[in-house]
């Protein structure tokens, strides 16, 4: 069915954006690499493996409580090299800015992208500007893209072409922080929850766990869309099930008690430091161990596993043995009437 | 967390399972009529639980969902006049109308703006005295209030651009209709805020004349296996009666400030329900006295002909007969992406449920 005009949800990261890219994108753009839908394009560039990748911050508030947009800027691309399986090394920056936009707080952002480049361990190389009159954007937007190396071995970490049965799902902490911190930002509620964004780069920790363990099928960061949309994708595309013991899911009081209060599923809300891996189950208890050495790792926890029942599709066990299905984000989510 | 976890206790629940399986197992058919107690019961997975004799099905309780599509096409024909901006809760901008929906008219730049209360809309509409703000007042007793206060808050702040489009409407009609239709079934889980509200009394009848038990339910799995199993008792011993198990909210004679705002604000009206039919005295409109308030009254607008989905079965979906897996359209042509009922639309939606959670 062809859309006549494009929705919010078109860019939430849930299904709505799948579609587009599915329906539109992917029909023009067709070629072998972009068809593995990465986080990152891994590109063989005369035997040197290379791993790309590219997005766009529009977040508002440009500063909430445990980041800013030039933070999310940086981080958000280093994470999608490193769950690509690469090391990333070198970033561009592009801008569009607002008229009018404050010195001081531009430089702020850009402060703030330095302190987290050299962080994450990455330059940023490259850059672009351009200013729009007044009302054409909202303040700030920004672009970042990203290149990274990668060794043959974890070239199919993105892909998860070799997941098996048995393997266990793994996440490095409390979901649900960075969408419910931004909600309170936006002070539209009223409510004063003392909530921190988990925006950070986890290419150390990533890079740890690789070096150490050689069997990690597959990484994703769980941005947009949540736990769930990203679990919903890997079953889908796969021939196998998963399940995911909610009990087993950090999350963090006051997280899940706005979630309660507007009708929000944590499974389903953003995240900007979070990461599901899945790892043989034989080194699944090492894999959480080396991430707990790391801040963003301290929670981490083995949260379900891969099945050959209910193929295609994710399942979350409730705490007392009631099960509910797994979708992707629809559209965006809405706070309920009552 | 307080006031959630003692109600989700692991062990509980279990002990639950257990009393209701050593009840004697006659077969009952309980049907919800509180979208909050639909996303619940998907939500823990109860139905897996339940011994098979114990079928919950879902009736009339989503707000958005029973709200008829020409209501929807009428608070379209709000947002394309000039100088108008929108107010409404999240859920119901994605709901079809005929030709539109007012999250497309959000996208073709009409100002359709959500809010979590009618006082959001009372700042937008402080903010922009020269246009005029219409808020979608749509829900049953529960949200009825909101709007109540709304209205005689914007009387006592002479505010002149604040306007009210009320599709509230009242439960126990609805209630009434379904068993007068026959529709199967042997005892109402109650709905909790809905009665938080107004209280208890107004189900006496279902009993009394129907002989069908009513226990009004919070909605946590404790809570809702618990009145699952008080059901079942009256059941077994042969009586029908209204009970509360939601006692930490819900008092016989509700909320009397509440109720008293309401009775102030509006009356009672014959009302369209989406599936149902006109239910008489089932809907709520604006009183005379306030009717500087009411965009009915206030706006003329043009609303183009109410085009019905003929394949859609929402209306047997939210009569309990049929379930969403039943419908031609559940998962094929209808979904969360592109509702083409009103039931997929909602979180509280049986459609959207049984889709999002796989029931």
């Amino acid at each position: 069915m062809k859309l006549d005009a494009i929705k919010l949800g078109h860019g939430s990261g849930g299904k709505l954006s799948h579609d587009l890219i599915d329906q539109l994108f992917m029909q023009y753009f067709k070629n072998d690499l972009l068809l593995l839908q990465g986080d990152s394009a891994v590109l063989n560039i005369e035997s040197q493996l290379l791993s790309f990748t590219t997005d766009s911050f529009v977040v508002d508030p440009l500063f909430f409580p445990g980041g800013d947009i030039g933070k999310i800027a940086v981080a958000g691309t280093v994470n999608d090299l490193a769950v690509s399986g690469a090391i990333p090394k070198y970033l561009s920056a592009a801008f569009i800015i607002e008229e009018g936009l404050n010195y001081d707080l531009l430089e702020r952002v850009v402060i703030s992208m330095a302190n987290e480049a050299q962080k994450a361990g990455v330059m940023i190389v490259t850059g672009d500007t351009k200013v729009v009159a007044k009302g054409q954007c909202d303040k700030l937007f920004i672009n970042t893209s990203g290149i990274g190396v990668m060794n043959e071995q974890n070239a199919s970490i993105s892909s998860g072409s070799n997941i098996k049965v048995g393997d266990k799902i793994i996440i490095n902490g409390s979901i649900g922080d960075h969408g419910m911190s931004i909600m309170a930002a936006r002070n539209e509620l009223n409510l004063s929850a003392n909530i921190e964004s988990d925006c950070a780069c986890l290419n150390a920790m990533i890079h740890k766990v690789l070096s150490n363990v050689s069997t990690v099928k597959f990484m994703r960061d769980a941005t947009r869309g949540g736990l769930s949309t990203v679990l919903a994708e890997l079953a889908n595309k796969n021939l196998f099930g998963l399940e995911v013991s909610e009990e087993d899911v950090p999350v963090k009081e006051m997280v899940r008690g706005m979630c309660e209060l507007l009708g929000f599923d944590p499974f389903y809300v953003a995240n900007e430091g979070k990461l599901v891996l899945v790892v043989a189950p034989e080194d699944a208890q090492t894999v959480v161990e080396l991430m707990q050495e790391f801040e963003e790792g301290k929670q981490s926890a083995i949260i379900g596993e891969i099945t050959a029942d209910h193929i295609g599709k994710g399942w979350i066990k409730t705490p007392f043995g009631g099960k509910r299905m797994i979708d992707m984000l629809s559209g965006e989510q809405l706070p309920r009437i009552c | 967390m307080k006031y959630i976890d003692e109600y989700r206790d692991k062990a509980k629940v279990l002990q639950l399972l257990q009393l209701i399986k050593e009840e004697d197992a006659k077969s009952i058919r309980i049907m919800e009529v509180c979208g909050g107690h639909t996303m619940s019961i998907h939500k823990f997975g109860i139905p897996s639980l339940l011994p098979s004799h114990i079928q919950l099905v879902s009736g009339p309780g989503c707000p958005v969902c029973v709200t008829d599509r020409k209501y929807i096409d009428q608070a379209i024909a709000y947002a394309r006049m000039p100088n108008t901006i929108i107010t409404t809760y999240g859920d119901l901008i994605r709901v079809p109308g005929s030709s539109s929906s007012l999250e497309k008219e959000r996208s073709n730049g009409r100002d359709i703006r959500i809010v979590y209360s009618v006082l959001d809309a009372h700042k937008i509409a402080i903010e922009n005295p020269s246009r005029n703000i219409i808020f979608l007042g749509i829900g049953f007793e529960t949200t009825t209030p909101s709007s109540a206060f709304g209205i005689l808050n914007a009387a006592e702040m002479g505010l002149h651009n604040f306007f009210v489009f009320s599709a509230h409407k009242l439960m126990p009609p609805a209630m009434k209709a379904l068993i007068d239709e026959q529709v199967n079934i042997d005892a109402y889980l109650g709905p909790g805020h809905v009665s938080a509200i107004a209280g208890t009394q107004m189900y006496d009848f279902i009993p009394s004349q129907y002989h069908l038990g009513v226990v009004v339910s919070g909605f946590e799995p404790t809570d809702i296996l618990t009145s699952i199993l008080m059901l079942v008792k009256q059941l077994n011993s042969g009586q029908a009666k209204v009970e509360i198990q939601y006692k930490r909210a819900v008092k016989r004679e509700g909320n009397i400030i509440a109720k008293a705002a309401i009775e102030k604000v509006f009356e009672t009206r014959d009302d369209w329900w989406r599936g149902l039919g006109i239910l008489k005295n089932s809907g709520l409109k604006i009183k005379e006295s306030f009717e500087q308030f009411d965009a009915e009254k206030a706006f003329e607008v043009e609303v183009e002909p109410t085009r019905q989905d003929s394949a859609c079965i929402c209306g047997a979906i939210l009569k309990g007969i049929a379930s969403p897996s039943d419908c031609k359209l559940f998962a094929r042509a209808c979904n969360p992406e592109n509702p083409i009922g009103a039931c997929m639309v909602s979180n509280e939606g049986a459609c959207h449920a049984f889709y999002r959670y796989g029931q």
